[in-house]
């Protein structure tokens, strides 16, 4: 079974039940957006999907076989971008992104680097300071690691907040080109995907007191 | 090995040279508390060299503290450090590479400066080369005892004392052992013992403090 598989997830945080047995498959060519109000897990599900925290119980299964197992090529073939934006502000939007390259062993070409920058609206700032950057705009700096590291899976973690219409659109269009290229999208969001985002299945978090 | 060496000690070295003034920070604090010392207790020449390498070695372990928590709190509170653990690579490999620059940064300068400090509390020279070699092997022990520390402090809001707390008592056989050292050269006597002391705690810090640094990390993720 090719994908991403969750196998009965319960996740519990501070004696409150998240979910339980939750399953669902992630697969290449499919966009999930994940749904649910503010406490309901999401964020602690993109958690466990990525391997930063363990589920209470459950398991998890990459194309069939276990996740512990294979992790080293799971995350060969997965971004992550999560809430912390993953970017330091000292660095300039270039440098993080070359050192963020360099540790993910991907080449990092500067001149395609300019370019998805360029594309991102972030012409001339390429070399400031990432803090001295908009929100908006370190956001884009975040995101552009998706347009620099070919991978299958994406787990993304609100990934519009503070962006743009445009950004948003952007960022929509690419998810939808992702997802035709055989990609697999799990993301969040508080507002409801547009059109540009292509086809969804949805998947619903309740919270639960 | 390129990947770290690019990714990781490229950056962290970039890093630390934007923020001088935070890496001076701890650097300025031991030079003033060891000019201090022959202000507050008199330039008495056999006071200070009885006290002296104790002196150095006290405001070199609370100084160190000052600095320790920017091994990790940084790449904690951005993001870094998830994106750290999703990079395929080695946490464990990942933290030693982080604690050598940390050392390069932080207690090298410390090591430079040790003849002018040695000079302020008119040490002898044998009293200096001994200092000298305890700083050599101590402050890497000091550097990477206390990146598991700071692994596990990471996530609390104010870390800074429990930090303290949960160092400082791990540090005393490093004090003793390495005063002891700089005491019996101070006497003409051999001090090789308390060197390979140091030395074998060293060692042991080195093989096993990566992997618990990466545990210790790991904690503080969940």
């Amino acid at each position: 079974m090719a994908g991403l598989a969750a196998d009965n997830l319960t996740c519990i945080k501070r004696d409150r039940v998240l979910f339980t047995n939750l399953s669902f498959t992630l697969s290449p060519g499919e966009l999930i957006y994940l749904r649910g109000p503010n406490g309901a897990g999401k964020t602690s599900l993109l958690r466990i999907l990525t391997g930063l925290s363990s589920p209470e119980s459950g398991r998890l299964y990459l194309n069939g076989e276990s996740l512990e197992a294979t992790r080293d090529v799971f995350n060969q073939q997965l971004i992550y971008i999560g809430h912390k934006a993953g970017i330091n502000g000292a660095l300039t939007a270039m440098e993080n992104l070359r050192f963020w390259c360099a540790q993910h062993g991907t080449a990092f070409v500067a001149s395609h680097a300019y370019e998805v920058l360029a594309r991102l609206g972030l012409v001339g700032l390429e070399d400031v300071p990432v803090r001295m950057l908009s929100a908006g705009q370190q956001r884009r700096v975040a995101l552009s690691r998706l347009w620099l590291k070919p991978s299958t899976y994406w787990i993304l973690d609100e990934p519009f907040t503070a962006l743009d219409t445009d950004g948003i659109e952007l960022l929509e269009q690419h998810m939808q080109q992702h997802v035709a290229s055989q990609g697999a999208i799990i993301t969040t969001s508080h507002q409801p995907l547009s059109e540009h985002a292509g086809p969804f299945t949805e998947l619903v978090l309740e919270y639960r007191l | 090995m390129n990947t770290l060496i690019n990714g990781i000690f490229k950056r962290d070295m970039a890093l630390a040279f934007r923020q001088r003034s935070e890496l001076a920070q701890p650097l300025m604090f031991l030079l003033m508390v060891i000019t201090l010392f022959p202000l507050g207790i008199g330039p008495g020449p056999v006071t200070l060299q009885k006290i002296g390498p104790g002196v150095i070695w006290i405001a070199a372990i609370l100084s160190s503290l000052l600095a320790m928590e920017r091994l990790f709190r940084d790449d904690f509170w951005d993001g870094s450090l998830e994106q750290y653990m999703l990079s395929g690579q080695s946490v464990a490999a990942i933290a030693a590479i982080k604690v050598l620059v940390h050392w390069l940064v932080s207690f090298l300068p410390l090591v430079l400066f040790s003849p002018l400090l040695a000079l302020f509390l008119n040490l002898t020279v044998d009293m200096y080369v001994a200092l000298m070699l305890t700083l050599v092997l101590g402050t890497p022990l000091l550097s990477l005892v206390g990146a598991i520390a700071v692994g596990l402090t990471v996530g609390l809001q104010r870390g800074g004392v429990l930090l303290a707390l949960l160092l400082i008592p791990v540090f005393i056989p490093l004090l003793i052992f390495a005063t002891s050292a700089v005491d019996s050269a101070a006497l003409q006597l051999p001090y090789r013992a308390q060197l390979a002391i140091i030395g074998a705690m060293l060692m042991l810090a080195m093989a096993t403090a990566p992997f618990a640094i990466a545990y210790a990390l790991k904690v503080s993720q969940n």
